[in-house]
């Protein structure tokens, strides 16, 4: 399956879901198609005043354009998601989005689309983060595998 | 401007801008005046720790780090001329931090600051000015210095609605010329002609001309001036020196016929700044239009205006349609023009109260110039709302041509 992830550009998340047979959607793809990109000029990423117009399908003219182009990115990855996994709270280095206001609207869609969804903390100790790791193996799991999806 | 002019390094403390798509405009932008971009390197740890030692705990990783790299720079780990801090349009806690964080880099270091709140559709010409200003500032100090006028020189301020030139000589302002902007290198030259006609001088006799305003390189290139300089530090420098407040703060504010200027001076150099540009309603041409409205002169709107009473007609917007709208609603339903023409000179200090004066730190003495300064129901709305004594120097509609002027003369010796 399709598995959104958030923080969406964890890579430990992202290779979780590879791990267990299913699809990570992460935002590298979606930046590294910006940048691949030839005949747009606005670095590092590639993005034009025209996609924060794009974000106009999630939110209006008086949401700043910072989160606009940023659901832009999420758009693809939005549609696509058939399962979601949020982890609440993480440590920079764990993942990080950049605007609080994103990822506020980000995990709402996802909740709004009815689709299966674990949420769980940013594990702070040991134990805890066995646990982390276990909840999530046993989420994926739950899933059918992206070869059945096909 | 002038490519051979020592590169400035310029620190970008920003939050979402290139998720808006326009760091490709202010990398233009940068690129114009001869200047680039850093952005202060900062670890992980900076990061984490940096609510705790900043004292402000926000959301928004992204504002975290802004906060982390004005800590390096305050710190001097990284060396800057310049501070750029810049944040989505809109964001409430951006808004916090982009004013914090300027006033936190300004206070202790004492490097030119600017902030600015952007949308998709900020453009490299919108920033153009600002950078300017901003590389101006941290490249020609000795040049800002310059407190009296010497030799005879000139300045032409070719503004959105007006033309104005000055001739000075020894410090003191010898011809005068002030014509509507029609087209811009023509009304400069009228207005550049009735002061050297006043001043009884000839072009051969100016010993140095600087330029300023929207037709500041159009004009300055023509008329082969020695210097071509935006209109906030031009303006700066010629308000504290016509208030005769060289010395120590100042706040000049200059509400413009196209966009509104908030600047905060020490020693008659500018250290923080706003330029307001996104709504007519906070322009000078709102009273133009309301002096329309109400069947009378520009000039006469103000001594109107110091008449009535702003509080009693109720205005229901600041827009420039909407707002001209009620003021026409409560001429219908009996106000007297004297209380509309108070009521127009409060939304636009209202507005400029509200919006723009968050970014700079008013101190006394407050400093109002430009032609719309003129309008006294203007400088006493100011008042009211700032609740301190606003200062209007004599000559004051003529503010960047005196400024040009002046800092032309730093020219003679060349």
């Amino acid at each position: 399956m399709k598995v959104f992830i958030y923080p969406t550009n964890s890579l430990i998340l992202s290779d979780l879901v590879e791990r267990f047979g299913h699809e990570p959607l992460a935002i590298m793809q979606e930046i590294g198609k910006k940048v691949r990109t030839q005949g747009l000029d606005s670095p590092p990423m590639n993005m034009t005043p025209e996609d924060p117009k794009f974000g106009l399908k999630y939110a209006a003219v008086e949401v700043p354009s910072g989160v606009r182009g940023r659901m832009s990115l999420f758009d693809p990855l939005l549609s696509k998601a058939e399962a979601a996994i949020i982890v609440i709270e993480p440590v920079i280095s764990f993942g990080c989005m950049g605007c609080a206001r994103t990822n506020e609207l980000v995990n709402f869609l996802l909740r709004g689309k009815k689709i299966p969804l674990l949420k769980l903390d940013y594990p702070t100790n040991e134990e805890d983060a066995k646990m982390f790791v276990y909840k999530i193996s046993e989420f994926l799991k739950s899933l059918k595998p992206a070869e059945d999806k096909k | 401007m002038s490519t051979t002019e020592n590169l400035v390094r310029i620190a970008q403390l920003s939050c979402g801008a290139e998720y808006s798509g326009i760091q490709n405009e202010i990398d233009s932008a940068v690129k114009q005046v001869n200047a680039v971009m850093v952005y202060p390197e900062v670890d992980i740890g900076d990061i984490e720790a940096i609510e705790e030692e900043f004292g402000l705990k926000v959301a928004s990783p992204d504002l975290k780090l802004l906060m982390a790299r004005a800590k390096s720079i305050v710190t001097g780990k990284v060396h800057v001329d310049a501070v750029f801090i810049a944040t989505c349009f809109r964001c409430a806690e951006a808004a916090i931090v982009r004013s914090e964080v300027r006033r936190y880099i300004n206070e202790k270091t004492g490097i030119p600051v600017i902030s600015y709140s952007f949308t998709e559709r900020t453009t490299a010409g919108t920033l153009l000015t600002r950078m300017e200003a901003l590389t101006t500032t941290a490249r020609r100090k000795s040049l800002l210095a310059r407190e009296k006028q010497n030799g005879l020189t000139a300045g032409i301020d070719s503004g959105s609605t007006t033309t104005k030139a000055v001739v000075m000589k020894d410090n003191k302002i010898i011809g005068k010329g002030w014509v509507p902007t029609i087209k811009v290198l023509e009304s400069a030259q009228e207005a550049f002609n009735n002061a050297m006609k006043e001043a009884g001088v000839t072009r051969s006799d100016i010993q140095a001309l600087g330029t300023t305003g929207y037709g500041r390189f159009l004009i300055g290139e023509f008329l082969k001036a020695d210097l071509m300089q935006e209109e906030i530090t031009v303006n700066s420098k010629g308000a504290v020196y016509l208030a005769d407040k060289q010395k120590g703060p100042a706040t000049v504010l200059d509400i413009g016929g196209m966009d509104n200027k908030a600047i905060s001076v020490m020693d008659g150099i500018p250290g923080m700044f706003t330029m307001g540009g996104i709504c007519a309603g906070a322009s000078g041409r709102f009273l133009e239009m309301t002096a329309k409205r109400l069947g009378v002169g520009i000039t006469e709107l103000g001594a109107l205006a110091l008449k009535g009473n702003a509080h009693n007609v109720k205005m229901n917007s600041y827009c420039i349609v909407f707002g001209i709208q009620s003021l026409v609603n409560s001429l219908a339903g009996g106000s007297t023009p004297e209380d509309v023409a108070a009521a127009a000179c409060h939304s636009v200090a209202e507005q400029l109260f509200e919006q723009q004066l968050q970014e700079v730190d008013v101190k006394e003495p407050v400093i109002m110039v430009g032609g719309t300064s003129l309008i006294q129901g203007l400088p006493k709305a100011v008042e009211e709302l700032l609740k301190v004594k606003v200062i209007v120097p004599d000559n004051a509609q003529y503010i960047g041509a005196v400024g040009a002027a002046l800092l032309a003369s730093g020219f003679i010796s060349k």
